[in-house]
């Protein structure tokens, strides 16, 4: 019944904030949106494993990432506001960029919580739709080419899963079913066709790659976070990609404990290495912060799918890598705005003597720094810990050293260009704006959260992700 | 009939291989529109008739009808040269498509299935992985999104295949394609054209590392 109510509230208010071209109207729709999507939440963490409308359940795994992308809703909407309103946007292109922001977190929530693979298959086709609005906001020739590789990469990436679904279809005919639920392909796990289901797995895997960001269709993401506004990029950083690990993860979970989960796991762990490869080679040489803050994404999503094909203790690593890495990318991408304002300019050479310019949005874009990039007391420091500590307890020595080794020089590299930004003295004379220190307390908080997670998860947040972990076998 | 029709597609790929004109693209697109109307009206017999109606009506609107009129008017429109531009000489181009084809041929031979016609997994992954090496080798932007059209007609070949079991996949075909076909071409035709004059994918190439 909430998930009707929520569906048609975004409906009338995604329409409604396509037409508004008054600021009061359309804070008060965000508001509004911001209601219903915790109300959902709500609804959702009291009324675990409830399945509404026939298609959408709130399981752990949708759960853990319905709560997540709930939390980032709030700093979201509020940076949104801050950036449309400095400078001031048209009237027209703020109207499209919020309905489409709007669109855009509702479509990930239904695509986390489908139980249907096709229904999932469709939220992440609006995902796309909703997603190249925001990407192509500015206008500019660069975003127009941004937008095009995006929709084209992920028209295809779509047209991989659609095969995919088909496939996996064909296995299920075999055994009589007629349906695509998750739960009918877990009900049929041990019997489903082997030829049908690797090749079924193949093509979705490929498929939702575009989202999750791994080897072969992380391209398009890239210039996608490069060219979008920040508090949009923020969203395509962290829960979009959770999108594409949650279809991911839901065919895995369906096949794993059979011969083709064991296949399945190798094509992860090459697609997840062969990324994290790609990732160190072009952090080595970066020169755009976004794209910077873009590729470190991609770097963790490989060590998330690491974790996946790792066992339970694995799949909790990731879980919990998955949850800290959204609210601390996200928090970078909104501070991404403070050092445009300084800089008016994404190029690191360009930059310099932060703690001088903005001496607490750089004590800030610091703490950041030691999050992301997992040194502790971040809490990724110990999801990542975990994960390496469930790749050892499998005896994956080789694994272990090329992801250690890798995850070293990328360290490297985010660190020369952080330190380059906040210590080094600029190399060209920028002015000094005020900027207010109240900007930057939504990122003090999400990253004080994923410490927190890091140092003492949550009980209710440890029994979701074991609840999710006994999906696999 | 529905061999003979499959057959036919898959002729009209070799020929995708080696055409040298933006418009033959665009008649092979139609041609194969009117395949997929033919193949759609054999085989999906259990269809209700108000179902059947909807699928043969988009193959026909969409498939042979607008896209291709889309994309004429968009050569048309843009003065986009004849020439298709390949990177590779024609005959590796055929080439590649044979092997391709011989491919899905080989792996199908792996399937024992019943539920599945060959016919239809050979006709579905040959135009796949056609419609990607077209997108790989070509030049110009419009060939790419002529690449994706064959993708999706091949796509569309695939759902017919489970559609008289699972008739839901077919629609989801169909709505696959009007997404792609009124996003992919509505961004081109309205701002691509406009903003890039010359429409090749080395316009395209500003964003990098």
């Amino acid at each position: 019944m909430i998930t009707a109510v929520y569906l048609a509230a975004v409906v009338c208010i995604v329409i409604a904030l396509a037409f508004s071209r008054s600021r009061r109207l359309s804070d008060l729709l965000g508001i509004l949106f911001l209601g219903v999507q915790t109300l959902l939440t709500v609804h959702g963490m009291t009324h675990p494993g409830l399945t509404e409308l026939g298609y959408f359940c709130f399981d752990a795994p949708g759960l853990i990432l319905l709560l997540t992308l709930s939390i980032i809703t709030y700093p979201t909407l509020i940076h949104s506001r801050i950036y449309l309103t400095k400078p001031l946007a048209k009237p027209s292109s703020a109207a499209a960029y919020s309905s489409s922001c709007v669109l855009l977190i509702a479509a990930m929530t239904m695509g986390y919580l489908a139980n249907h693979a096709a229904m999932a298959w469709i939220f992440t086709e609006i995902t796309t739709l909703s997603a190249a609005v925001l990407i192509y906001h500015h206008r500019s020739k660069l975003a127009l080419e941004a937008t095009w590789k995006y929709v084209f990469i992920c028209a295809i990436s779509i047209c991989f899963v659609f095969v995919g679904i088909l496939f996996i279809s064909l296995a299920l005919l075999h055994d009589g079913c007629s349906n695509l639920f998750y739960a009918d392909l877990m009900a049929h796990k041990a019997t489903l066709g082997t030829f049908w289901m690797k090749l079924g797995f193949l093509f979705i895997f490929a498929g939702y790659t575009a989202k999750l960001g791994l080897f072969p269709m992380f391209t398009a993401g890239v210039d996608a976070k490069d060219k979008a506004p920040a508090p949009a990029g923020a969203l395509l950083a962290s829960a979009l990609m959770n999108l594409g690990f949650c279809g991911i993860f839901r065919v895995y979970a369906s096949i794993s404990g059979t011969p083709v989960g064991n296949w399945a796991r190798t094509v992860m762990l090459v697609s997840a290495l062969v990324t994290l490869f790609i990732a160190t080679i072009y952090m080595a040489r970066i020169s755009n912060v976004k794209r910077m803050l873009a590729y470190s994404g991609i770097e963790h999503m490989s060590v998330v799918t690491l974790g996946l094909c790792f066992g339970k203790a694995g799949f909790v690593a990731a879980m919990l890598h998955l949850v800290m890495h959204t609210f601390v990318k996200s928090g970078l991408f909104f501070h991404f705005t403070q050092l445009w304002r300084v800089y008016t300019s994404k190029m690191i050479d360009e930059m310099g003597d932060y703690l001088k310019l903005n001496p607490f949005g750089a004590l800030v874009l610091l703490f950041g720094f030691v999050s992301i990039a997992a040194i502790p007391p971040s809490g990724l420091f110990f999801s990542e810990l975990l994960t390496f500590k469930a790749m050892i307890a499998e005896g994956s020595w080789v694994v272990f050293a090329l992801t250690a080794f890798l995850l070293t020089v990328l360290l490297w590299a985010f660190s020369r260009s952080i330190f380059r930004i906040v210590f080094l003295p600029a190399t060209r004379h920028v002015e000094k704006i005020r900027i207010s220190s109240w900007e930057s307390v939504s990122q003090l908080i999400l990253f004080a959260l994923a410490t927190y997670i890091g140092f003492n998860p949550p009980a209710f947040l440890l029994e979701l992700i074991g609840q999710a972990a006994a999906m696999i076998s | 009939m529905l061999e003979t029709l499959i057959i036919i597609f898959l002729s009209t790929l070799f020929y995708l291989a080696i055409a040298n004109r933006m418009r033959n693209y665009v008649k092979i697109l139609v041609f194969q529109g009117i395949l997929l109307f033919l193949v759609a009206a054999f085989h999906l017999v259990e269809f209700s008739v108000f179902n059947l109606i909807l699928i043969l009506l988009e193959t026909i609107v969409f498939k042979a009808i607008a896209v291709p009129y889309c994309l004429e008017s968009i050569i048309r429109h843009n003065g986009i040269t004849r020439e298709t531009e390949p990177f590779l000489p024609h005959f590796v181009s055929l080439l590649i498509t044979v092997a391709i084809v011989v491919g899905a041929i080989l792996l199908s031979g792996s399937i024992d299935d019943l539920i599945l016609d060959k016919f239809f997994f050979v006709g579905a992954v040959s135009a796949i992985f056609t419609g990607l090496y077209l997108i790989v080798s070509r030049r110009k932007i419009l060939t790419h999104v002529v690449g994706y059209c064959v993708i999706e007609n091949g796509v569309f070949i695939l759902s017919l295949a489970v559609g008289n079991e699972m008739p839901a996949m077919v629609n989801l075909g169909i709505m696959l394609d009007i997404f792609a076909s009124v996003f992919i071409l509505g961004i081109f035709a309205n701002k691509i054209g406009d903003v890039f004059h010359d429409v090749d994918i080395d316009s395209l190439s500003k964003l990098k590392d």
